[in-house]
This record gives C-alpha cells, sequence and structure tokens, in this order.
C-alpha cells in the first residue's frame, strides 16, 4: 500500500520536471537560423496545418521560437552594466542580414555657381582637395586651416603693419585690413545665398526683393507668376506690348491641348478646312520660273513644226493632210473626256519625227 | 476617332494638293451632303456625316476602320497617303500618266515607271510632281512622283525612270493585311 504511494508521488514529480522542462527545451525539425545582431531568428520549418485551432497554434510557435532566440542571446558574452550592480547586458554580434535603406539616398548637393562654370570650361582643380586641420609648428598642435584659432600666426594680432610701395603714408593700414576683411566676408556670404537661392530655384516669388538689382530670367519669372496672381488666373490678363508669348508647354502658364468634339459643329470645320485649303492653293508663287521656260519652249516647239508643216503641205498635198488630221482624231481619248487641264501629247517620240 | 488638329489638317491638305491642286475643295465641300476627315488610331478616314453618326455608336477600341482610309501618320506626324485614298483622288488629279499596256504589271508590282513604259503624260507637268497613273484604258492604277518634268520625257533614254512608284492598286492583294 505504501509502496504504491511512493510510485505515485514520484510520477507526479516527474511529471512536474517534465512541465518545466518542456517550457525551455524546444525541439524543431530544422535547426533555426540566427542573427543576433538584428534579434532575428528564421524558422525554415512548415507550419503545421491546424483548421481549428490555427491562433493557439500561431502563438505557441511564436512563443518557442522567441523562446529559442532569447536562449542563443544568454550563450552571447554578457557583463553587468553600471560596474556589477546594473542588470545583465549581452554584447550583441555586428548583424550579419542586410536589411534595405529606411530613408532614400542622400541627394547630390546642387552645383554652386563656380564649380557649375569650371565643369562647363573643363577647369579642374588644380590640387587635391585639402584637410582642414594642419600642423602648427609654433603652437606644437594640430589646428584649423583658416577660423578661429587658425594655424600660423593670427594676422590681427600684428603689432606692426608695412606701407606697401605707392600708398598713401598716412593712411591706416590696419583699418584697412579690417575693411577689406569684413567686405571678403559680406561677399562671400552673399555668393553663399544666391548659390542656396539657385539651388532652391521653386519659389519664384522669393526673388522679388525690393531693393536687390535682378537680372532679366529672375523679372520674366516674377511677371509670369504676377501674371496668374489675379482673381481669374490670368485669363483677362492682356500682354504687355512687347512681352514674348506664353510658352505652350504644360506647366503654371501652358494649357492642356483638346481635341474638338467628334459630332461637333460639322459646318464650322468645314468652313475652316476650305480656308486652309484655299490658302494653301494661293500660296503658289506667281510666276513659276521652269514652268514658264517650259511653256515657252513647247510654243517654240509647235511653231517651228507648223511653219515646216505648212511648207511641206504645199509638196505633199492628200497625205499630209491626213497625217496632220490623226492625232485628234486617235489619240485624245480618255484626257479630253475626263475635262484634264492642259493637253496630252504623245511622248513615244516615233510619231513626231514624221 | 477625333477631329484632325490644325496642324494635321494642314499636313493632310498639303499632301492631297500635290495630287488634286485647287480641286482639294470639292473633296471638302461635296454637293451631295457633309463629308469630313476624322482620325482613328492615326490614320485619317474620310467619310460622310451619316457614317460618322453610326460611328459614335461603337466604342473606341472595337472600331477597325470607318469610311474610307486616305492614309496614316507617322510617328513623326508625316503624312502618307494609301491606295485606298485612289477613288477619291483619281477622279480629281490635275496631272496624270498612263501606261503603256506592257508596262502595267511592273508597275503593279511596285517597280517604278520608266520611259519605255510610258504610253502618255499630262503636258506641262513640273518635275517631282504629284501624278495619278491610269492604264491605257483610263483604268486608274495608282499614284506617283513625276521623276522628269514632260520637256525632259521626250529626251531621256528609254531605260530611265520617269514616274517615282508611291502607291499602286497590287497593294490591296501584298498588303492585304495592313490596308485598313
Amino acid at each position: 500500500m505504501a509502496a504504491l504511494y511512493v510510485e505515485d508521488l514520484l510520477a507526479r514529480a516527474e511529471e512536474r520536471e517534465a512541465e518545466t522542462r518542456r517550457s525551455v527545451a524546444v525541439h524543431k525539425e530544422l535547426e533555426l537560423e540566427f542573427d543576433a545582431g538584428n534579434l532575428l531568428a528564421v524558422d525554415r520549418n512548415p507550419v503545421g496545418r491546424a483548421v481549428v485551432a490555427r491562433e493557439a497554434l500561431l502563438r505557441t510557435l511564436a512563443r518557442d521560437n522567441t523562446q529559442l532566440l532569447v536562449g542563443q542571446l544568454w550563450g552571447l558574452p554578457s557583463e553587468r552594466a553600471e560596474g556589477g550592480a546594473g542588470p545583465v547586458v549581452a554584447k550583441l554580434p555586428e548583424p550579419s542580414t542586410r536589411l534595405p535603406r529606411e530613408k532614400p539616398l542622400p541627394k547630390a548637393r546642387p552645383l554652386t555657381r563656380w564649380e557649375q562654370f569650371a565643369r562647363l570650361k573643363g577647369i579642374r582643380p588644380t590640387r587635391k582637395k585639402r584637410g582642414t586641420l594642419v600642423w602648427d609648428e609654433a603652437a606644437k598642435e594640430w589646428r584649423r586651416r583658416w577660423g578661429y584659432r587658425r594655424a600660423g600666426p593670427n594676422p590681427s594680432r600684428d603689432w606692426l603693419l608695412e606701407v606697401p610701395e605707392g600708398a598713401d603714408p598716412l593712411e591706416d593700414q590696419f583699418a584697412r585690413r579690417r575693411r577689406e576683411k569684413r567686405e571678403r566676408v559680406a561677399r562671400n556670404e552673399l555668393s553663399r545665398l544666391r548659390n542656396l537661392a539657385r539651388a532652391h530655384r521653386g519659389a519664384a516669388a522669393n526673388e522679388l526683393h525690393p531693393t536687390g538689382r535682378q537680372d532679366r530670367a529672375e523679372l520674366g519669372r516674377v511677371s509670369a507668376v504676377a501674371r496668374l496672381s489675379t482673381a481669374s488666373r490670368g485669363r483677362f490678363q492682356p500682354r504687355l506690348p512687347k512681352e514674348p508669348p506664353a510658352p505652350k508647354s504644360a506647366g503654371p502658364g501652358g494649357r492642356k491641348r483638346r481635341f474638338g468634339p467628334v459630332l461637333g459643329d460639322l459646318e464650322g470645320e468645314k468652313k475652316r478646312q476650305l480656308e486652309l485649303a484655299r490658302s494653301l492653293s494661293a500660296k503658289k508663287p506667281p510666276l513659276d520660273l521652269t514652268r514658264a521656260v517650259n511653256k515657252q519652249l513647247r510654243q517654240d516647239e509647235a511653231e517651228a513644226a507648223a511653219a515646216a508643216k505648212g511648207k511641206k503641205r504645199g509638196q505633199r498635198g492628200k497625205r499630209a493632210r491626213r497625217q496632220q488630221r490623226r492625232p485628234g482624231g486617235k489619240k485624245s481619248g480618255g484626257a479630253a473626256r475626263r475635262g484634264s487641264q492642259g493637253s496630252s501629247g504623245s511622248v513615244g517620240g516615233k510619231r513626231k519625227k514624221k | 476617332m477625333r477631329p484632325l488638329t490644325e496642324e494635321e489638317t494642314r499636313a493632310l491638305f498639303e499632301k492631297l494638293a500635290r495630287y488634286v491642286g485647287e480641286n482639294l475643295q470639292l473633296l471638302v465641300d461635296r454637293p451631295d451632303g457633309a463629308y469630313c476627315f476624322r482620325l482613328h488610331k492615326d490614320r485619317v478616314y474620310y467619310l460622310s456625316e451619316r457614317i460618322l453618326k453610326l460611328a459614335t455608336n461603337i466604342p473606341r477600341e472595337n472600331l477597325v476602320a470607318l469610311g474610307t482610309c486616305f492614309g496614316k501618320f507617322t510617328k513623326t506626324q508625316k503624312f502618307r497617303l494609301h491606295i485606298t485614298a485612289l477613288d477619291y483622288l483619281a477622279p480629281y488629279a490635275k496631272y496624270k500618266v498612263w501606261v503603256k499596256p506592257g508596262a502595267e504589271q511592273s508597275f503593279l508590282y511596285g517597280n517604278h515607271i520608266l520611259k519605255s513604259g510610258l504610253g502618255r503624260i499630262t503636258e506641262s507637268t513640273a518635275q517631282y510632281q504629284g501624278v495619278v497613273v491610269y492604264s491605257m484604258a483610263d483604268v486608274p492604277l495608282g499614284f506617283g512622283v513625276a521623276a522628269k518634268s514632260t520637256q525632259e520625257c521626250r529626251k531621256v533614254d528609254p531605260m530611265a525612270i520617269v514616274v517615282f512608284h508611291q502607291a499602286d492598286i497590287g497593294e490591296y492583294i501584298r498588303h492585304e493585311e495592313t490596308l485598313t
């Protein structure tokens, strides 16, 4: 009786142990592929087909795979954060799976005006791009090439300046140097802003600065914007006397191409086409030189032939007269009947020689 | 199907006027009813108003052809005449060429007309003038371009080309699948 009791207890304990082990140990047909750097596990085992308890199946699958992944993480080298007092932190290896970029590639910086010009003219930089840091021999450290705390002697700290040859001896050279530097800075700032504005060309309205001088193209763009800024979007805006016509391309000023209706105004269409046909026939040059010369040649030939025939007629009499009648009788088939312009002559040449 | 734009009409009329001259107006303004030109799938069709109204009931994709095809616009917007336009060009043609019976077959096979095959030619035909080609029995066979003016035709040797071939009624058989 007691033996049976012990066996029962043992079996129950074993069962409990198996239960806890089952939650940690997961058996898989195919090993999972891990990428600990991305905290990624790939399960290539086929998913069982459960129609009824599908949700439960997926849940257990996810739990088992997460268990495997966490088991992998525990195998990584780890340490305690905050000098041994904090939580356990694992050192992740480099990720092995290449993920696609989240953001698009950055756009290339638009060229500055000088860079554009240099490319157009094929000017190459004579030296390689210089680094910003240079070794300062006097200070024995690396310093910037220019700007605050630059390398080399600081020109603004000079206590003595040479008066250049040909310069006004009374002129303050220090003041002049300060002024020139101020001008240089201002000019650089202006060209920087210009390059920036050129890079963002779309906003034409921003170009309308009241005091600055604007070039032709700028003014044209601004006036095109102003033209459309009426209540009717520029539809009734008259054009200025010497203003070029609006560009045909579709854009802010362009118009969409429209075709006429299939069954629209047939009478109007006919009228327009008739006008076009008339203008086409009226466009002919008033004197076609080759045609005129040909006509003259032809006339001369005919006259010469008539004169020759008139001479011959007296000699030959009856036969010649019959021959003269013949071309009209037999040959004037289609052309004459169809009312075509101009007479149609034989080109065979045989008959002409007679 | 749509009406032609201004540029398309101009291209079409300039091509037609080479063959029919000012008779083109007779094609546009006809006494026997309203006729018009319509563009469908890059082809220009000449049709009466009645057929036009009937054709509007057919969806664009299902419409193969309507009226008489005059020619087509190339991808570079040039106009090419088709042989199907011959029925309308022949009655109004200003310049004509008649081909001898022996040379008819050669022309109908797509060859140029040689001087030896030339039966008659309209007087005062200029060089490169569009001409309609007839058989000696006055059956229109096709059209082409005069390679030589009438004056020059008299002097050239028999094997010289007189009319360049453009289209002939043999195409009804040779190009049966593309003629619509």
